[in-house]
């Protein structure tokens, strides 16, 4: 018995473009990368990816990204649950705007944040004199994160806190349990597997980020330079060797994070089953 | 008899909404904490752009987006735009056309190909481009020999905003041309219409609205990018500046209202995007709930 053939025409054409396209744009690059990469020497690669400079900006991206994603995470919480459960004015202006930050351009919002965050500005008339500084800080980065960040959390929780089985909450308050205690013990972790989903896509999302931080954070080295920035900076030295160092490291703990979240997709869907 | 049934239900349901709710007290407090995260994040932001573009006048507004290097710079992103967005589209039509309607090996690889951009930071993607076609590489040089200048130059800036918006209307088709499935081609086949003919009347119309959603996420990505072309751009003034890297310019110039103007117009096409994105899950919200409905 021959298997039936696939009436539809253009697999060649089809296939073969994307493969071209794909191999055109994104393979020949990241190939010029790999093979200018394996072309250091390991000790020079050693010496750009850990030196003062590139420690720092390494320390900065992970940290305020994960305080960042942090933030994310326990503010994403509360508004998914508002924004499903509760009916009030303006709910669904707001349910609307959580996508601002996909749609608006970084750069637009870096501006916009330091300027509302200067000691001029709506925001740092107040934060400034009592000692919160916005702008040419480390809090700069965390605030150009929290904002880049901010859809993740919150667009994953949505349809899971649509799809939670209110019986189960009558049960629990049947039973006595508190709506705090139902919260925690049965609504909390019901969530969890979606909160990290979320968390780590806010997390790798900030990683990279670039264009926003630039605005805000003032760029200075030791203090608020940022992975990419340094990298910038490296390439404006006609330093190929130090930028591609960094960038590797950056590309690879990328790709983990990739490889992590797909997983924890996965995870959280058994986990919901 | 009926009154007491619906007043003993009416009971029922507002226990069970308070059971969901939980206090007043929690409630409000918890709307509270979002309303001003939203608030301080998002609308404080949007707003700001907007007060500080027209600070100074609706006379300065104009006058700064009529500036050469503004003019310039929405040329220039309109160019990329106009050439990087359509190739998306004809490779997003042709990657989901391959991946849904076949049976292959390598798809999920394919996939993760596809995917990629996603998870590579821009300034990444601009090193890269710089490696491959830039004066210290040897392809670099061979074309400087040919006279062709990729890097510091429009060639550049098109294929860095091509890889980052790549992932975004093969995205968007994929799953919906997988739902969709191949009954209704296979039919059109069957009674006589061509490959192109079967595209073009029943594979398109039935992606039209994904298809949509795809190119405007795209395009709003496309012409807000930053960290990609800024590395590639070169940023000679009147030439190579885009829209966001020109607000870049007028912020370092301390000319903070040129800056805001032309932010204001990205900010502008951000709210559209928002717009007809929420109109298009409306309506596709509308149409599940109407298909749910008995017939006749």
């Amino acid at each position: 018995m021959s298997k039936r053939r696939n009436p539809l025409p253009g697999f060649g054409l089809s296939l073969g473009y994307t493969v071209m396209y794909l191999s055109v744009i994104v393979l020949l690059p990241l190939c010029a990368l790999i093979i200018k990469a394996s072309g250091l020497t390991l000790e020079e690669f050693w010496r750009w990816t850990t030196n003062d400079r590139a420690l720092s900006a390494y320390k900065l991206t992970f940290g305020a990204s994960f305080v960042a994603a942090l933030l994310n995470s326990f503010f994403g919480i509360t508004t998914a649950w508002v924004l499903v459960r509760y009916e009030f004015f303006g709910r669904r202006l707001l349910d609307a705007l959580v996508d601002f930050p996909f749609a608006l351009p970084t750069a637009v919002a870096g501006l916009t944040l330091a300027e509302l965050f200067s000691p001029n500005g709506w925001l740092g008339k107040f934060l400034v004199p009592i000692g919160v500084q916005g702008v040419f800080s480390q809090l700069g980065v965390v605030i150009a994160l929290t904002f880049v960040g901010m859809p993740f959390v919150i667009r994953s929780l949505q349809p899971v806190i649509e799809s939670l089985d209110v019986e189960i909450e009558e049960a629990a308050a049947i039973l006595g349990a508190s709506r705090t205690r139902t919260f925690i013990f049965v609504i909390f972790p019901m969530l969890f597997p979606t909160i990290i989903t979320g968390f780590a896509l806010a997390f790798a999302r900030a990683i990279g980020e670039y264009g926003s931080i630039v605005f805000i954070s003032g760029n200075i080295p030791y203090k608020t330079e940022i992975a990419p920035v340094l990298i910038v900076m490296r390439l404006e030295e006609y330093n190929y060797a130090g930028a591609t160092a960094i960038a590797v490291v950056l590309l690879i703990i990328s790709f983990l994070m990739l490889a992590l979240i797909n997983w924890l997709q996965s995870w959280s869907q058994k986990f919901m089953e | 008899m009926g009154g007491v049934i619906t007043t003993h239900q009416a009971k029922q349901r507002s226990a069970k909404r308070r059971l969901i709710e939980g206090s007043p007290v929690m409630k409000w407090l918890l709307i509270a904490i979002s309303v001003i995260f939203l608030g301080t994040f998002l609308l404080l932001p949007l707003v700001n752009v907007f007060a500080q573009a027209l600070s100074k006048g609706i006379r300065a507004y104009f006058q700064s987006l009529t500036l050469p290097e503004s003019v310039s710079s929405i040329k220039m992103t309109l160019i990329i735009v106009g050439i990087s967005v359509p190739l998306n589209v004809i490779f997003g039509i042709s990657a989901a056309w391959a991946i849904t309607k076949f049976k292959f090996p390598g798809k999920t690889l394919l996939l993760t190909f596809i995917d990629l951009p996603f998870s590579i930071s821009p300034v990444v993607v601009g090193l890269m481009y710089v490696l491959l076609y830039g004066l210290q590489g040897q392809l670099g040089q061979w074309l400087d020999g040919k006279d062709i200048q990729i890097i510091f130059n429009v060639p550049g800036m098109v294929l860095v905003t091509i890889f980052v918006t790549l992932p975004f209307v093969a995205r968007e088709l994929i799953p919906i041309m997988q739902s969709v499935g191949v009954e209704q081609e296979h039919a059109a086949l069957t009674l006589g219409a061509s490959g192109w003919q079967t595209f073009w009347h029943v594979t398109l119309p039935s992606v039209k609205w994904g298809l949509l959603y795809g190119v405007i996420l795209c395009n709003a990505r496309a012409m807000g990018e930053f960290g990609a072309v800024s590395v590639v751009s070169g940023h000679i003034t009147g030439r190579t500046d885009t829209m966001p890297l020109m607000v870049e310019k007028f912020y370092n110039d301390f000319n903070s209202v040129a800056a805001f103007s032309l932010s204001s117009l990205l900010a502008l096409l951000a709210l559209i995007t928002l717009i007809v994105k929420t109109w298009l899950e409306w309506r596709e919200f509308r149409d599940k709930t109407e298909t749910k409905k008995p017939i006749g």
